[in-house]
C-alpha cells in the first residue's frame, strides 16, 4: 500500500503521521509552499485525504482530486467535509466516534466544575503567593445545578450520565425528542431559560451555526454558565464576549472558538471564564485510538474490506 | 402570669416566635466566640440578632481575663478550627459551658475526651460540606489529568497561535481510583466517579458492609491496586502522615494523588520530592501541612494542581452550615436533641 497517495491536511498527531508515512505515500499539505500548484501536480496520485477539526475536504479540494476515494477524519465532527460533494462523487467518509466520547464528556464536566468552583483561578491564587495575604472567596456549588444539553447524541448522553452522579436535573434540546426520561425542550431559548448551565454537544451544520445567539445568552442570564465542547461557530462569539464582559452572562467554559487558535483577548482578564485550546479528545489513550481508527479505515478501504466507522 | 422568667431561654423563644421588637443583647442567650471563623464573619448579623455574642476577639483584655470577667455563665461556644483549640485548660475557664459548636465538619481541634469528662456536648455541621468537597475532588482530578489550569494559562498568555498543540492529558475512564476514607465525602466521591467509568476501591478504619466497592486492608495495599489515590479521611492521631514514602512507592510512577482531606495526612516533604523527581505522575492538593504556606518547589510543576483550601467553600454550603449551626443552638437552648451531635466517646 506504500504507493497509495494519502494527503494529510495539517499536523494532528505524530503517531498517525509516522504510521501514514510508513504504510502509504504521505503528502503533508501544510508543508507545501504553493498549495494550488501542489494539488494540480499530484492530483492523480492522491486517493485519500486525512482531515480533522481544523482542515478537511471542502468542495474545491474534492474537485481538485479526481482519484480521491476516501476522506478519513481524525475527529467525530464532520463540519470540515463537504458530505454532499462526497456523496455525489462516490467518495467514502469515515470519522472517529465513540473512542473520544468519554474524554469530551469528562472535559465538559471538568469545565463546569472549573468555572463554578474557580479551580484555575484558585491555582493561580496559590502560585502567585496571594493566599498568604488572605483567603480566596466563596464560590458556587455544582451539585444539583440544572444542566441543559444541546444535542443528546453520544457525547450529550455521556455528559448527562456523569451529571446525574451529581444529582443535577437534566434537560435537553435536540432535532427530535429521544427516548429518555430527561426533560425535552423544543426551543433552545426555553432550554436556556430553564438551565443553570447550558452545554453545546451537537454537530455543527448550517442549521446549528450560531445556535447560541444573543436571545439564548439573555435567557441563560447573569447567573447562567455556557459550556462549549462542540465547535466555535455554534456560538455567536461577539455576542458571547460582550455578554461576559458586561456581566449579562454568569460565566463560560470554552474549548472551541470561531477562529482557532485565535481567542478574543477581552476574555483573558475574566475570572468567570475558562479557556482551553481545543483539548476535548486530547489524551494519549484517545488520540492513539482515534489514529488507529483512521489507519484501520484506510486499510479496510484499500483492501476492499468493510469500513470500520463509515459516515458516507 | 407568674411564669418564671429565665433570661437565658425566655428571650431566645421570644425572638424565635417573632414576637415584638428585637430584644436587647443582654436578654438573649450568651454565645461565646473566641475568634471569628468565616461562617461567623459572613453571618455575623444573624448571630447578633439571636444571641448575646461574647466577642473575645474584640476585647482589649487577654483571653483568660476576658473569660473570667465575661464568660463565666456562658453555656455555649461557637468555634472555628484554624487557630482555636478547645483544650481541657480552656474548659476549666468556662465553668458553665455545656455545648461546643464547631463551624465545620472537623473536630480534631476539640479535646473530645475533656468534653466527655465535663459532660459537654459537641456539635459539628454534619453533612453540609460533603457534597461540595466531593464535587471539588472530581474537579481537581479532572484538572490534574487534563492539565486544565496549565491549558487555560497557555491560552491566556497567547501561546496557542505560537506553540500550536497543547500537551496531551490522561484518560479517566477505566482508571482504578483508591479512596482513603469512605465517610460522607468518600461515599459521594465514589458515586460521582463511577459515572465516569472509574473502578473504585477503598480503605477505611473499618470495612463498610453496605459499600459495593472492594475493601483494601491497608493504604499501601490500596495504593498498589490504584492508579489514583484520593484522600477523604479526617485527621486523627492515626492518620497523621498516613501517606508516606511506602504508600507513594506503591502508587508508583504513573500514579496520581489528590488530597481533599487535611494537609498533615500526607508527608508533604516526601510528596514534594517525589513530584519533583518524577516518582509519581502528578498531584492535586487543596490542603497543606502549614497553610497558607505551600512549598514553592511545586509552583513550577505542570503536573500539579494547587488550591487554597476551598473544597467546601461555596455560598450554598455556607447557607446550609448556618442553618445547621442555628438549628443546633436552637435545639440546645430549648432542651431538645442536637441535630448533628459528635460522639465524645472513645
Amino acid at each position: 500500500m506504500d504507493a497509495i497517495g494519502v494527503l494529510m491536511m495539517c499536523p494532528m498527531n505524530n503517531y498517525l503521521e509516522q504510521e501514514l508515512d510508513k504504510r502509504f505515500k504521505l503528502f503533508r499539505y501544510w508543508t507545501q509552499p504553493k498549495q494550488a500548484e501542489f494539488l494540480s501536480q499530484q492530483a492523480d496520485s492522491i486517493r485519500a485525504v486525512v482531515g480533522n477539526a481544523t482542515a478537511g475536504a471542502n468542495a474545491d479540494l474534492i474537485d481538485a482530486l479526481p482519484k480521491l476515494e476516501i476522506v478519513s477524519c481524525f475527529s467525530v465532527g464532520l463540519d470540515r467535509v463537504d458530505l454532499t460533494r462526497c456523496k455525489e462523487k462516490g467518495v467514502r467518509v469515515t470519522n472517529t466516534p465513540d473512542v473520544l466520547t468519554d474524554d469530551v464528556a469528562d472535559l465538559a464536566i471538568g469545565l463546569m466544575l472549573a468555572v463554578l468552583r474557580r479551580i484555575c483561578v484558585c491555582d493561580k491564587y496559590v502560585r502567585s503567593g496571594a493566599w498568604k495575604l488572605g483567603d480566596f472567596k466563596l464560590t458556587t456549588k455544582f451539585s444539583g445545578k440544572r444542566i441543559g444539553i444541546i444535542g443528546l447524541g453520544r457525547i450529550g448522553l455521556a455528559i448527562a450520565q456523569r451529571a446525574e452522579g451529581f444529582d443535577c436535573p437534566i434537560s435537553y434540546h435536540s432535532r427530535s425528542k429521544k427516548a429518555t426520561n430527561y426533560t425535552y425542550y423544543s426551543s433552545v431559548v426555553k432550554l436556556a431559560s430553564n438551565s443553570d448551565i447550558l452545554v453545546i454537544a451537537c454537530a455543527l451544520t448550517p442549521e446549528t451555526t450560531h445556535i447560541v445567539n444573543r436571545e439564548v445568552i439573555d435567557a441563560l442570564g447573569p447567573k447562567g454558565v455556557l459550556i462549549n465542547i462542540g465547535r466555535g461557530p455554534h456560538v455567536d462569539e461577539a455576542e458571547l464576549v460582550s455578554a461576559l464582559v458586561e456581566g449579562r452572562l454568569g460565566g463560560a467554559g470554552l474549548d472551541v472558538f470561531e477562529k482557532e487558535p485565535e481567542v478574543p483577548e477581552q476574555l483573558f482578564g475574566l475570572e468567570n471564564v475558562v479557556l482551553l485550546p481545543h483539548v476535548g479528545s486530547g489524551t494519549e489513550e484517545t488520540r492513539k485510538a482515534m489514529a488507529d481508527l483512521v489507519l484501520g479505515n484506510l486499510e479496510a478501504h484499500f483492501s476492499s474490506q468493510p469500513l470500520l466507522t463509515p459516515v458516507v | 402570669m407568674g411564669q418564671e422568667i429565665n433570661p437565658q431561654t425566655n428571650g431566645f423563644h421570644h425572638h424565635l416566635n417573632g414576637g415584638g421588637p428585637p430584644l436587647p443583647a443582654a436578654d438573649l442567650p450568651e454565645l461565646l466566640v473566641l475568634r471569628p471563623g468565616l461562617l461567623y464573619k459572613v453571618f455575623e448579623q444573624e448571630f447578633l440578632a439571636k444571641f448575646n455574642v461574647l466577642k473575645a476577639f474584640e476585647s482589649p483584655l487577654p483571653l483568660d481575663k476576658f473569660l473570667l470577667a465575661h464568660a463565666q455563665s456562658a453555656r455555649a461556644i461557637l468555634c472555628e478550627a484554624i487557630v482555636t483549640r478547645i483544650t481541657a485548660d480552656l474548659l476549666l475557664q468556662l465553668p458553665a459551658l455545656e455545648l461546643v459548636v464547631a463551624d465545620g465538619t472537623g473536630v480534631n481541634h476539640i479535646d473530645l475526651a475533656a468534653c466527655r469528662r465535663r459532660g459537654i456536648a459537641v456539635a459539628n455541621t454534619g453533612d453540609v460540606f460533603s457534597e461540595d468537597t466531593a464535587d471539588y475532588g472530581v474537579g481537581l482530578l479532572i484538572a490534574v489529568l487534563r492539565r486544565l489550569s496549565r491549558a487555560d494559562a497557555f491560552v491566556r498568555r497567547g501561546s496557542w497561535p505560537v506553540l500550536g498543540e497543547f500537551p496531551l492529558g490522561l484518560k479517566l475512564r477505566g482508571k482504578r481510583v483508591g479512596i482513603v476514607g469512605l465517610g460522607n465525602i468518600g461515599t459521594k466521591l465514589a458515586k460521582r466517579l463511577e459515572a465516569f467509568g472509574c473502578k473504585v476501591s477503598y480503605n477505611s478504619r473499618t470495612k463498610k458492609q453496605s459499600a459495593r466497592y472492594d475493601f483494601h486492608p491497608t493504604v499501601v495495599d490500596l495504593a498498589l491496586h490504584s492508579d489514583i489515590l484520593i484522600i477523604c479521611c479526617s485527621l486523627t492521631e492515626k492518620t497523621r502522615h498516613l501517606i508516606n514514602d511506602d504508600v507513594l512507592n506503591a502508587l508508583g510512577m504513573s500514579g496520581i494523588l489528590v488530597n481533599i482531606g487535611r494537609g498533615p495526612i500526607v508527608d508533604e516533604k516526601t510528596l514534594v520530592s517525589y513530584l519533583v523527581e518524577g516518582k509519581i505522575a502528578g498531584a492535586a492538593m487543596d490542603v497543606y501541612e502549614n497553610e497558607p504556606n505551600v512549598p514553592s518547589k511545586l509552583f513550577g510543576l505542570d503536573n500539579v494542581v494547587l488550591s487554597p483550601h476551598r473544597g467546601a467553600f461555596t455560598e450554598e454550603a455556607f447557607g446550609d452550615a448556618l442553618k445547621i449551626v442555628m438549628g443546633n443552638l436552637d435545639a440546645f437552648f430549648s432542651n431538645s436533641p442536637l441535630l448533628t451531635p459528635v460522639s465524645t466517646n472513645e
